[in-house]
């Protein structure tokens, strides 16, 4: 286990590097102007465009370049060409709204995907099963603005139930937290329920057929501790490697159309504004960040699905 | 290997089989191709044929844009109105109003003009800019869709048939870009691009180019097509009919075009299909934060994010474009779905083609 948690830092370590060379390269070599001239102003004069290419190090080559791009975002000293605001404050100021609205978001999905998945497997081809299907189906093909506008109509116009927007902290007020953060949570869980629900279906309908859940049905267990202890658990294996992956993208930017509609003031409505202003700078930041939290997330699920099914650690395929 | 005619399972029991149709004695059975049989069951499925005839729908109405636009609401997709005045029955109605409040829908009742009312402070026709808009929303499902297609088609088949040195440059490569979450590579892209255009050799496109945003949402779904196709061409690559190719001679590239590449079709036009459906739906969040189409096109989802803006006043006007990206995804999922059980109906490839889910164990390196 321990090797194999090794290989996979390993491996972590090379992505996250090949990933910050390619941020580097997008936000350095395809823009066809000069960061210089930009920052300068438009009808700036060539001293000044010279001494700001000097100061923020646009005359150097592309590797000495791309080190201390690097450096700037380690010791959170990147500067955004826009307001010249410090990048990773900002971040930093985003983290908690952001995981509030992921996390909670995420839990309320888990939940909700296993018990209706259950359900519907327990009772295949019942009225539960079919109306999963279609909320499966229409989940993926939601976009997740339209979603939150219809919620936004519904329910904090028409309904009066709920606050439109804006965050507060948890350590200020749970209840308040929670209240606020209602309607966000469901928006970006919704999408993913009816998606792990159905996941979760196949899994325990291909589960019920092996030969385990027979042996332990002509050992008289319940049928309750057949679903629970045997089926159910051993269909949840690749339910958590796919949480992995889809939290790790949530945290890493799959949040930023809730966090915008909502006027969260999370990590992703950052890069959301700064795309208006073309400030590259917050972007390439953001995008470290969400790409840190995909690999990161990706690893453990991989590690975790290696520790839940021996077959996979010890170099057998699961299939 | 799944094509192969077989007892269909599908089939309701006791009507006759098509695989094997009970041909009275003395007849000769007709042979059928894989490609008939599939045709058969696609034709059986009618809820896939209800929403490819949903799709074939809103892309006449797409198409009918210029017809709308010309005669019967007389105006452009970008003409505003602000201070016009439409007359109604002996009524008079301001377009937009003092308090620039757009005027709401009229349906038929100023003979087809501001159908859908107009949209904001701008006075323009929301019926005709919703047409246009879809055109490019369509426009860029499609044609990245094609990117993303050939694409990842090639690199699967280079990868999984060279293996070695070339699969793993492929792939690793892919592992990079699949890394990224999806919509911030897409807006860094957008951004880094908008700035000044994209100039490779002779090939020069402004910031606010459509083929842009096509490109940059072409390029970043390639890995989550790529990693199936590479998979399936492991697997091909090891049957009996490559030795055949190989012992006769042939090269690389007639064994991964002419050998491998016609066994992978089925796999190829799901894709595709459903490419289309997760493309555009890229595109409209790209769109909607400012990322993807820029000024002066419009698309679905940047009408929706100008429309959340008075969501409170006239929802329509988020609500519309948004529930026709919704149709039009739903549609191509549905039948996407319909057209692989249809074409292979033992294939792992799942409706919900997105990140991860086929094969997750596969990302270690």
């Amino acid at each position: 286990m321990a090797r194999f948690i090794a290989r996979r830092l390993v491996g972590m370590v090379f992505v996250l590097l090949a990933v910050s060379v390619v941020v580097f390269l997008i936000f350095n070599v395809i823009p066809n102007s000069d960061p210089a001239q930009r920052l300068a102003g438009k009808n700036a004069n060539p001293a000044l465009v010279k001494s700001i290419e000097e100061e923020w190090g646009f005359d150097e080559s592309l590797p000495v370049q791309y080190g201390e791009t690097m450096k700037k975002i380690f010791t959170g000293e990147l500067i955004s060409y826009d307001e010249r605001l410090n990048v990773a404050d900002r971040v930093i100021e985003g983290i908690p709204t952001s995981f509030s609205l992921c996390i909670g978001a995420a839990i309320i999905w888990m939940f909700f995907g296993i018990l209706l998945g259950y359900l519907s497997a327990v009772r295949a081809g019942g009225w539960l099963d079919r109306g999963l299907t279609v909320v499966a189906v229409a989940g993926i093909s939601l976009p997740v603005f339209l979603l939150a506008a219809v919620f936004l109509y519904l329910f904090t116009f028409k309904l009066e139930l709920f606050p439109s927007s804006g965050y507060v902290p948890l350590e200020e007020d749970p209840v308040q937290w929670t209240y606020h953060l209602i309607l966000p949570w469901f928006t970006l869980a919704i999408l993913n329920i009816g998606f792990y629900s159905r996941v979760l279906r196949s899994n325990m309908l291909d589960a019920m057929r092996e030969d385990y859940v027979r042996t332990a049905r002509a050992k008289g267990l319940s049928e309750r501790r057949v679903l629970l202890k045997h089926v159910l658990r051993n269909s949840l294996i690749p339910i958590i490697t796919l949480f992995g992956l889809d939290f790790g993208a949530t945290i890493g930017g799959g949040a930023i159309i809730t966090e915008v509609i909502f006027s969260l003031n999370g990590v992703g409505a950052y890069a959301a504004e700064s795309i208006t202003n073309l400030d590259l700078p917050p972007i390439m930041g953001v995008t470290m960040f969400g790409a840190f939290f995909v690999v990161l997330f990706n690893a453990v699920a991989d590690v975790l699905y290696a520790y839940l099914d021996p077959r996979i650690r010890l170099g057998t395929s699961a299939q | 290997m799944a094509l192969e005619p077989r007892p269909d399972p599908a089939l309701p029991s006791g009507e006759p089989d098509e695989g094997f149709p009970a041909a009275p004695a003395g007849f000769e059975v007709e042979g059928r191709s894989p490609w008939y049989l599939a045709y058969g069951r696609l034709l059986r499925n009618r809820v896939a044929l209800a929403f490819l005839g949903l799709f074939f729908l809103i892309v006449v109405f797409v198409l009918a844009a210029p017809l709308w636009s010309h005669d019967v609401a007389h105006t452009g997709p970008n003409a505003t109105h602000t201070l016009e005045k439409l007359h109604v029955g002996g009524e008079v109605r301001e377009v937009v109003t003092i308090e620039g409040k757009p005027i709401a829908p009229q349906w038929f009742e100023a003979g087809g003009k501001f159908f859908l009312g107009a949209d904001g402070g701008l006075g323009r026709d929301e019926m005709v800019r919703l047409m246009y808009g879809g055109r490019t929303s369509l426009m860029i499902g499609f044609a990245s869709a094609l990117i993303t297609t050939i694409l990842a088609t090639i690199l699967g088949l280079m990868a999984g048939y060279f293996r070695g040195p070339t699969d793993a440059v492929v792939s690793r490569t892919n592992d990079v870009v699949w890394a990224f979450p999806v919509v911030l590579l897409g807006i860094a892209l957008g951004t880094a691009l908008a700035v000044g255009g994209l100039k490779i050799g002779p090939l020069e496109l402004s910031g606010n180019s459509l083929w842009i945003p096509i490109l940059i949402i072409g390029f970043v779904m390639v890995p989550y097509m790529f990693r199936p196709i590479r998979g399936e061409v492991l697997a091909l690559r090891e049957k009996e009919f490559v030795e055949a190719a190989v012992a006769q001679g042939a090269g690389p590239l007639r064994i991964m075009f002419g050998e491998l590449l016609p066994n992978l079709w089925s796999t190829v036009i799901v894709f595709f299909t459903l490419n289309i459906a997760n493309n555009m739906l890229l595109e409209s969040g790209l769109s909607f934060l400012g990322a993807g189409v820029r000024a002066p096109s419009s698309s679905w989802g940047k009408m929706v994010s100008t429309g959340v803006e008075s969501i409170y006043t006239s929802p329509l006007l988020a609500f519309a474009p948004g529930v026709m990206i919704l149709l039009t995804v739903l549609a191509l999922n549905v039948f996407g779905d319909g057209l692989r059980d249809a074409l292979d109906p033992k294939s792992k490839i799942r409706l919900e083609a997105r990140a991860g889910v086929v094969e997750p164990q596969g990302t270690a390196v």
